[in-house]
């Protein structure tokens, strides 16, 4: 079989990127977290909290640093594996991938090192304000890439001029039409993301009847974020897809595997999409229903994947059970969250066995639909590289397949090597559990996140 | 505004140059250490500030993309497999750099990892200047010449050289930071590496002269120039002085200054292009407004305190290191 060095290049890219997302997905929503902790603690002055934001403090480091190696990658992968892409749209999408980068480490630089080594020798009010500003930041970090990545889904205030695209109005291009959907979004999936892992380790402890002060404030905290957030992100991701049948209809058509504009569209809870045949097979459906979410009225109409050729439909197959898997957790989540938040009201959330032993395995949810809803919104794009603009086949490298595999490889084993290490380098923390607070200052100066981890592991 | 992203932009990469070039040839040099009380020192003398250095090869990265998308997508894409083995080198040494304390048995493993990234990444690098220097093949601003096409016996020399280069950098910077044997090692060690250095900056520069007219034209006209290969000869007189009556703190000034000196003698020799006689600064800029746009939030706060911050973290971490210290 001839390897196809587009489909290759996409691939290297969606593992970079992949293993990238986890850790920012999981930094932002602790970091929010620790800052809660903290402020927290400087109110009540009650000791557990402290004792918390620590713990929890060396963990964020260790993901926070995976964060930043992974990323170094993604801002050289723009030029080696997309060229075509860079030199046509690098005038904007440079710029607020530089803002982006730039701001990670202008926390590493200044607030970032606070946090971490701070501790013992800054004024608490000065602590608190570094973790509030840390969480901000990283939310702020996020911010410009989101814009980045949503320009290329809906790209306006440009001018293309001999091939490349030339800035028009950047505040248009910073809040494009589907940035702020995509934001709200995505910050929420982060938190959701951080608070079930906060919760798992909670209900870990409690299981195991160790740091039980400590065990019952995490549980407590993230089952009452969790209420919120979990159903909230119902609302938004259904805001979100609204916004992209505006911009995007066809992604919507393969999320649903609707084939046939001219007919209301079913919700199939399962189906197998038959691109040959355009139609599904194994449908097991809601009859209307995705035009009763979509629309609002059981006989709206919304267009199918039959109404543009076959050269500029998206590889159904991906998008449509991403989309399953994301809606599936996402639902689960809402049922976690909803039922702890009934334990919690009755005073039973404590002692429900059942139900600390289902969260304390459920760590992995909001990762894998984030990386479920990066899957639909990425692949839902293709063919195109920016919508309506570029597709991927121009936008790639000319790099031939085989070199493109072979550093593939490459990266597989250094990144199966980087997450072993640092999975078990969080689980020892986790098993170890949150310490008393130090006293003594540490015994040399030592920069960088891996280093104040290391301080009493 | 075109010329504030070219001074951004070389100032990252020289202190890149400079800061992760030291760390590098540590790295290096640590392979041939010997012994794992040496090891140890070496890796106490980088340890604190390693990280610090590499964020300004993002920070030149992002730079290049936001303000010559242009040449970034060609450089990136001519350089394909250099800059993924590069970044390939540097992950797998800084994860050994964290996790080589963490177990006895394999630690010759990670220490592997240690040096040989080390290498791999300098060699990368002084590829990727090499074939710059030689010339890309490109059409139409596009890259034509394969996925090897960089590859060249003047570029593998280039690699060689900065690889000397940086395991001078790292055995100055050794001197400056320790004491006892490894100080001692390094000392026997500068000579050698400092003769070949000088050598190899003298091929290239034969060769870049003799190669292209229009750098023979360029110091021909304006022999003034010739200034900064005379700093850089005199900064290596300097450091032999330095080296003979062991004054710790004069070799690494000095090989500082000789690599300034040669980063300023390779700009102008192609100025004004970014690459040689296919793309100048003017040729691979992003338009005004993008320029403007990164200039009020990066260029005028991230990189003035990335400065601050860099200043910041070698002077607290000034002195000889204890050689009791525990990583």
């Amino acid at each position: 079989m001839e390897a196809d060095p587009v489909l290759l290049a996409r691939f290297q890219f969606a593992f970079t990127i992949a293993f990238h997302i986890i850790f920012p997905s999981f930094t932002i929503g602790l970091s929010a977290y620790i800052a809660t902790l903290e402020i927290m603690w400087g109110w009540t002055g009650r000791e557990h909290y402290g004792r918390l934001s620590g713990f929890w403090t060396k963990i964020f480091a260790v993901s926070f640093g995976m964060g930043v190696v992974s990323g170094i990658v993604l801002s050289y992968q723009f030029g080696t594996n997309w060229s075509g892409f860079s030199a046509a749209f690098g005038n904007i999408i440079g710029p607020l991938a530089g803002y982006e980068v730039l701001t990670a480490f202008f926390l590493e630089a200044t607030f970032l090192g606070i946090l971490l080594f701070g501790r013992n020798r800054v004024p608490r009010g000065l602590h608190i304000f570094s973790a509030i500003a840390v969480a901000v930041g990283t939310a702020i970090s996020a911010f410009w890439i989101i814009s980045a990545n949503s320009w290329m889904h809906t790209p306006v205030a440009y001018e293309m001029r001999n091939g490349v695209a030339h800035p028009l109005d950047w505040w248009a291009i910073v809040f494009n039409p589907s940035f702020l959907y995509r934001l709200t979004h995505m910050l929420n999936a982060a938190y959701l993301t951080a608070g079930f892992v906060v919760l798992a380790v909670g209900a870990r402890y409690l299981l195991a009847g160790r740091h039980l002060d400590e065990a019952r404030t995490m549980v407590r905290m993230s089952i009452g974020l969790l209420f919120v957030l979990a159903p909230l992100q119902l609302f938004l991701g259904d805001q979100h897809g609204l916004n992209t049948l505006k911009h995007q209809p066809i992604k919507i058509a393969a999320m649903e595997a609707h084939w046939d504009g001219s007919k209301p569209g079913d919700f199939h809870i399962f189906a197998w999409p038959d691109p040959a045949n355009e139609r599904n097979r194994f449908e097991i459906s809601i009859p209307r229903g995705a035009s009763l979410i979509l629309t609002h009225d059981p006989n709206g109409l919304f267009p199918g994947l039959t109404s543009v050729p076959k050269q500029d439909r998206p590889p159904i197959h991906n998008v449509f059970f991403a989309f399953r898997i994301m809606l599936g957790i996402g639902f689960f989540m809402i049922a976690a969250a909803l039922f702890g938040g009934l334990l919690l009201w009755r005073g039973r959330l404590f002692d429900t066995r059942w139900y600390l032993r289902i969260v304390a395995q459920t760590w992995w949810t909001g990762f894998v639909a984030v990386i479920a809803g990066w899957v639909v919104t990425e692949s839902g794009r293709q063919p195109w590289m920016v919508q309506g603009l570029m597709r991927t086949a121009d936008a790639v490298s000319p790099v031939p397949a085989a070199t493109v595999a072979t550093t593939l490889a490459m990266f597989v084993v250094v990144y199966g090597i980087v997450f072993t290490m640092g999975m078990y380098y969080i689980n020892r923390l986790i098993a170890k559990g949150p310490q008393e607070q130090l006293v003594r200052p540490p015994k040399k100066f030592s920069a960088g996140p891996l280093a104040a981890a290391k301080g009493d592991a | 505004m075109v010329m504030f992203w070219v001074a951004v932009l070389a100032i990252s990469m020289l202190l890149y140059v400079l800061l992760d070039g030291f760390d590098l040839g540590v790295g290096m040099l640590s392979g041939v250490a010997g012994s794992e009380p040496r090891r140890h020192s070496m890796m106490s003398a980088v340890a604190p500030i390693w990280d610090g250095n590499e964020t300004w090869l993002v920070v030149a990265a992002v730079s290049l993309f936001g303000a010559f998308p242009a040449v970034y997508a060609i450089l990136m894409s001519a350089f394909y497999l250099p800059v993924l083995l590069m970044l390939a080198g540097l992950i797998l040494r800084g994860v050994a750099f964290e996790f080589r304390y963490k177990t006895q048995r394999m630690r010759w493993l990670w220490d592997v990892c240690f040096s040989g990234g080390s290498l791999v990444a300098a060699f990368m690098q002084g590829v990727m200047v090499g074939a710059l220097v030689e010339g890309l093949p490109l059409i139409d601003g596009r890259y034509v010449g394969g996925e090897f096409g960089w590859l060249s016996p003047f570029a593998a020399l280039c690699g060689v050289g900065l690889c000397v280069g940086y395991a001078l950098l790292g055995a100055c910077w050794l001197v400056k930071k320790c004491e006892g044997d490894v100080r001692e090692a390094a000392y026997r060690l500068i000579p050698h590496l400092s003769v070949g250095l000088l050598a190899f900056l003298i091929v290239v520069f034969a060769y870049a002269v003799l190669e292209n007219l229009p750098v023979m034209h360029r110091w021909i006209e304006r022999p003034y120039l010739l200034v900064l290969p005379a700093t850089g000869a005199l900064a290596a007189i300097a450091m032999a002085v330095g080296v003979i009556q062991r004054q710790d703190q004069i070799p690494f000034t000095m090989v500082v200054l000789i690599f300034v000196a040669s980063f300023g003698t390779l700009a102008i020799s192609f100025w004004p292009y970014m690459i040689p006689f296919s793309i100048t600064v003017e040729q691979g800029a992003a338009p005004e407004s993008s320029l403007a746009f990164m200039f009020w939030g990066e260029g005028l706060f991230v990189f003035p305190l990335m400065l601050i911050y860099t200043t910041i973290s070698l002077s607290v971490f000034k002195g000889k290191i204890d050689a009791n210290s525990h990583h």
